[in-house]
């Protein structure tokens, strides 16, 4: 899977403006934020505008500098009710990491039952966070 | 080595087969697609037609008229739904009245029942006749029937007496040998299967004329495909119209019908468009554009925010503007059911019986079975007591598990279709036999518990359900699934 | 035939909420009744997060939403028919049902609460043209097969509606390895939340074609290809402007629809924008003892406001059974300009609670303007609105004592900022 999830990487250190619609509210408002590459490759923001209140400037910071996001799938269960238990990360994990998380999920194989809040694999991909059921999977009744 | 061997498993195909099953022969029923009724069988107006309209001394007015005298006690027989609804047809100008007229006349010489109406008296049966209809001719022998429903019935008996079922078998060639015809037909699977026959029964609809080029290098007709598009809209507790509407029928044909259906359903269809592609079902906007624009020539107010789908299917329509049912003229062996349009539905019992009795007849001896077996229709649960309900339910659960919300289907008779003769193997198999995904959510909400239920029963997996076919790629690389 | 105080058809959120509702106004016999074999109806496929942030400040899975409910109707000790489907009703509130354990069931409900969801727009509908191959799906199908079945039903997809149960599946076929190929959208604008569009969309890089629609779909078996083309203003598809994509699977995001099927056969009336029962502010529909809540009212957006109505139904249909509620309400409540519906459509002049909140939805994106509402054609309340979305359900809040005495109307309407004369009327 080569699938891109990062956004285009900047090469030179030249300051740039970066425009992105504020997710925090339904509001949706235009940001635009001057940024400039470190010297280690990283995004620095420089200043933000447009925002209407302080969760777009704070929004548009992360967003730029270190994305996160939660996760969520399913893994293999035997003996539910479902064949699939559905599952979540604990924490949000950085978005470039999204892809390795997926296929640590894909590779866990677990049997029910199960309660939610259940810690299905732990400090997934070393990320300090875990991939927990995101339900309570019961044993399935055997056929009558 | 057959005796028999019937390429295309539609209407035609279908009644051959069982009509031959009755007596001592070895016959086998091909078709290249994985079940019964695939092509023409499955997408047409459904009508059993009273045999007023074709031109006199044409083969589909003999096949029409017999046809329809014969379909009620097949129906009753095979235990399949048969609906004597009627028909009108409307006249909206003076130039159609005077074609109903010629209709009326026919229809009296060829002892149709029949008579004509006049716009009010008409009005009092269909209310929703347009405002421009002036006259119509009633045609109370008129019915409804479920076409696949009958062909799928037809092969269940035809298998329960020995013929065999040849699915996803495509026909690539056909050689002529000195007792008969060496057949080579592709499987599904990818692999060759030579197959030996006295007789070759070309019934394969809008193929019949590849399937004859294949014995013969000259080939004395061609089929072109008739695209007719349909609209079909949701059930209603009191449907539109109660029997089959027809405008006056022109040089393109019978025109766009309101037909209801066995269901409760109302048809609206269809164009008429002859193509190229003989595998192009594709709806297109113009084709039913001119189905919405010509029904309003004879039924108002049609519900056409209740559309819950369209469809296209192409009937075989032949060079030379008749059926052709004969004995190929330079194929000796090689028996026709071609060109098979409308009204050829009605006319199929009628074409496999003269190709059955008088011509394999002619040519072989035909010795009934001492033992035939009927088919046992499924079970009629919808017209079963709440009382008789919970008996059934009772000794069977999966009766009262509810899977398709639209049209009230449960597990049990979804079981049923899967383990009948000739049962059902694909999503599209189930529908056609009990009707689930059939309503107005079109499958949204059943289908993965129909999917699920045939994954158990006939224990394949949903990526063998659903890729089986075509050239879909089918495995992940570095992906593991579990889905049983 | 058996008797029952208060049956509630459907156990997802709307009839949960009603259900634990009633419970705690004290109503003893309740039975809900659902077609799945569990309770939480459509939730428990919708696996990805973003539940609950109104209700419980956190955003929850589906699932997660799903179990602190079912737990409460465990815990209260409410009863429970699972793959139990309600196949009739009438005007008396007489109910049947079947399901494998009972088989068929005559009920005679005192009150009964509807919370059956909605269901997806399917391919005929909008009349897409093409063949009937395999391959279509509506997103909420793909979405219980890849998330409850672990079904990857397709691997190179396409996605028609930029609804967010589409954007969702278009990050989640995504992540389950198949290639989502772009989102097209009909209108000029998203129907999906912005942050949908953001975090699954933009994050993998799938397009989303505005103002496009498929215009053509190939394949025998499968689907092999679809057409996509621009649309005019009047929505048609714009000549030479076709698109094709090599795809084995197209799936609909194409809108919702109140499931309403028994609600007319019982009499109902329906609203002809919602598609779901005409409410008063009970969410009493017009057949007297029948309360509406959640998807089978109108279409949500947020499960949170789904919860909350089928509280209200719950309340309403434990006064119902206690104390009675007045009938015939007698005012209507009409969508004016920009609107495309107000909920609920009717009020009782005689019964107004302290505080009655409205529901609406515009017809169209509109930016910096006033959501008004007149009483009896008089302005009597606006308050500045600087987004309102058709995707977002927006809600507005009366106090008694201003619609006190309304005889013929309440009426809300969307009005530029720039008529906002009297400063008082603003919020």
């Amino acid at each position: 899977m080569d699938a891109k999830i990062t956004d285009q990487i900047n090469t030179d250190n030249a300051a740039k403006t970066r425009e992105l619609i504020c997710i925090v509210c339904p509001m949706g408002c235009h940001l635009s934020a001057q940024t400039e590459n470190t010297a280690d490759g990283t995004c620095r923001v420089l200043s933000v505008s447009g925002n209407t209140c302080p969760r777009g400037e704070r929004y548009a910071r992360e967003e730029l500098t270190a994305p996160t996001r939660m996760v969520t799938g399913t893994v293999t269960i035997d003996g539910g009710i479902y064949p699939r238990l559905p599952v979540i990360t604990s924490a949000p994990i950085p978005r470039e990491r999204i892809f390795d998380v997926m296929e640590e999920i894909h590779q866990a194989h677990v049997c029910a039952p199960v309660q939610i809040h259940d810690i299905i694999i732990q400090n997934v991909c070393g990320l300090d966070a875990d991939i927990v059921a995101s339900r309570t999977m019961p044993l399935k009744e055997p056929a009558q | 080595m057959y005796d028999i061997l019937i390429i295309g498993a539609g209407i035609c195909g279908t009644f051959i087969a069982r009509d031959l099953s009755r007596y001592e022969l070895k016959v086998a029923l091909l078709d290249r697609e994985d079940d019964i009724a695939c092509g023409a069988t499955m997408a047409n107006s459904a009508i059993v037609h009273s045999g007023h309209d074709p031109e006199p001394g044409t083969l589909k007015a003999r096949f029409n008229l017999e046809g329809s005298r014969m379909y009620e006690e097949i129906c009753r027989q095979l235990g399949t739904v048969f609906r004597r609804c009627g028909a009108f047809v409307a006249s909206a100008s003076d130039e159609e009245d005077a074609v109903l007229d010629q209709l009326f006349a026919r229809a009296q010489k060829r002892a149709i029942p029949s008579r004509i109406l006049s716009r009010s008296e008409a009005l009092q049966d269909e209310p929703h006749l347009a405002d421009g209809v002036r006259r119509v001719l009633d045609l109370p022998t008129t019915a409804i029937i479920t076409p696949w429903e009958i062909a799928i019935a037809l092969a269940e008996e035809a298998v329960l007496n020995q013929t065999e079922l040849l699915l996803s078998h495509t026909v690539t060639a056909i050689q002529k040998e000195q007792n008969g015809f060496l057949v080579t037909a592709q499987t599904g699977d990818g692999r060759q299967r030579m197959l030996r026959s006295r007789f070759v029964v070309d019934a394969a609809g809008v193929y019949a004329d590849r399937i004859y080029a294949m014995a013969a290098s000259d080939v004395p007709f061609a089929i072109t495909p008739k695209r007719g598009e349909y609209y079909v809209i949701d059930r209603e507790e009191h449907p539109l119209v109660s029997r089959v509407i027809y405008p006056v029928p022109s040089a393109k044909g019978k025109g766009v019908l309101a037909v209801p259906t066995i269901h409760g359903n109302l048809l609206i269809g269809p164009s008429s468009d002859p193509i190229e592609d003989k595998e192009d079902v594709g709806t297109t906007p113009w084709g039913l554009d001119y189905v919405q624009q010509q029904i309003s020539k004879t039924v108002r107010d049609i519900p056409f925010h209740k559309v819950i789908r369209s469809f296209a299917g192409l009937r075989p329509s032949g060079s030379t503007h008749d059926f052709i049912v004969e004995e190929a003229r330079d194929v000796p062996g090689l028996f026709l059911a071609a060109a098979i349009e409308s009204p050829g539905l009605t006319a199929a019992p009628a074409i496999s019986h003269y190709i059955t009795e008088e011509l394999i007849g002619s040519r072989i001896d035909l010795r009934p079975k001492k033992e035939y077996t009927k088919r046992q229709p499924p079970t009629p649960f919808h017209q079963l007591s709440p009382a008789q309900k919970n008996e059934w339910i009772r000794k069977n659960p999966v009766y009262g598990h509810m899977v398709c919300r639209c049209e009230h289907i449960t597990e049990g008779e979804i079981l049923e279709a899967i383990h009948r003769p000739v049962g059902a193997r694909t999503i599209k198999g189930v529908k056609k036999r009990c009707r689930p995904g059939m309503g107005r959510c079109q499958g949204g909400f059943c289908e993965p518990l129909v999917a699920e239920i045939l994954c158990r029963e006939t224990d394949v997996t949903m990526e063998e359900l659903f890729y089986m076919q075509d050239n879909v790629q089918k495995d992940i690389p570095g992906e593991r699934r579990d889905n049983r | 035939m058996k008797k029952r105080d208060l049956v509630i058809i459907g156990g997802g959120s709307a009839g949960m909420a009603a259900a634990i509702a009633a419970r705690k106004k004290g109503i003893q016999d309740i039975l809900i009744l659902e077609r799945g074999s569990e309770t939480g109806g459509i939730l428990l496929q919708c696996i990805h997060n973003g539940f609950g942030l109104h209700t419980f400040g956190e955003e929850l899975s589906g699932p997660s939403y799903a179990e602190r409910f079912s737990d409460q109707i465990r815990d209260l000790g409410i009863e429970v028919e699972t793959d139990a489907l309600v196949l009739h009703m009438d005007s008396e509130r007489k109910i049947i049902y079947t399901s494998p354990r009972s088989g068929f069931v005559t009920l005679d409900a005192r009150c009964v609460v509807l919370a059956m969801g909605c269901r997806e727009r399917p391919r005929g509908a909008i009349g897409i043209p093409g063949t009937r191959p395999a391959g279509i799906w509506t997103a909420g199908a793909a979405q219980r097969y890849v998330n409850l079945d672990g079904f990857l039903p397709g691997r190179r997809v396409f996605i028609l509606g930029s609804g967010d149960i589409g954007l969702i599946m278009a990050r989640r076929m995504t992540l389950e390895g198949a290639q989502v190929l772009g989102v097209a959208e009909l209108m000029p604008y998203s129907n999906g939340l912005s942050r949908n569009l953001k975090q699954c969309l933009e994050d993998f890089h799938i397009p989303l074609y505005l103002s496009h629609t498929v215009t053509d779909i190939r394949g025998h078996h499968r689907v092999s290809s679809i057409t996509i083309s621009e649309v005019d203003d009047n929505r048609r598809p714009i000549a030479g402007t076709e698109k094709a994509f090599d795809v084995d699977t197209l799936l609909l995001s194409v809108g919702l629809l109140p499931e309403n099927t028994l609600s007319e056969e019982a009499g109902i009336e329906l609203h002809p924008r919602t598609r779901g029962p005409v409410v008063d502010q009970f969410l009493q529909t017009t057949v007297p003892g029948v309360f509406a809540c959640g998807n089978v009212l109108h279409v949500h957006d947020l499960v949170d406001f789904v919860t909350a109505e089928g509280y209200m139904a719950g309340e309403s249909a434990a006064h119902y059974l206690t104390a009675g509620l007045p009938q015939r309400a007698s005012v209507p409540v009409t969508a004016g300009e920009g609107l495309s519906y107000v909920l609920p459509q009717r009020i009782h002049p005689d019964a107004l609670p302290d505080t009655l909140t409205l529901s609406c939805r515009v017809l169209a994106p509109q930016r910096n303007v006033l959501l008004a509402v007149e009483k009896d054609g008089k302005l009597i309340k606006s308050v500045r609105r600087p987004v309102m979305l058709p995707a977002e359900m927006e809600k507005i809040t009366l106090k008694k004592t201003e619609i006190e005495g309304v005889r013929e109307s309440l009426r809300l309407r969307i009005l530029p900022q720039s008529v906002c004369a009297s400063p008082d009327t603003a919020k």
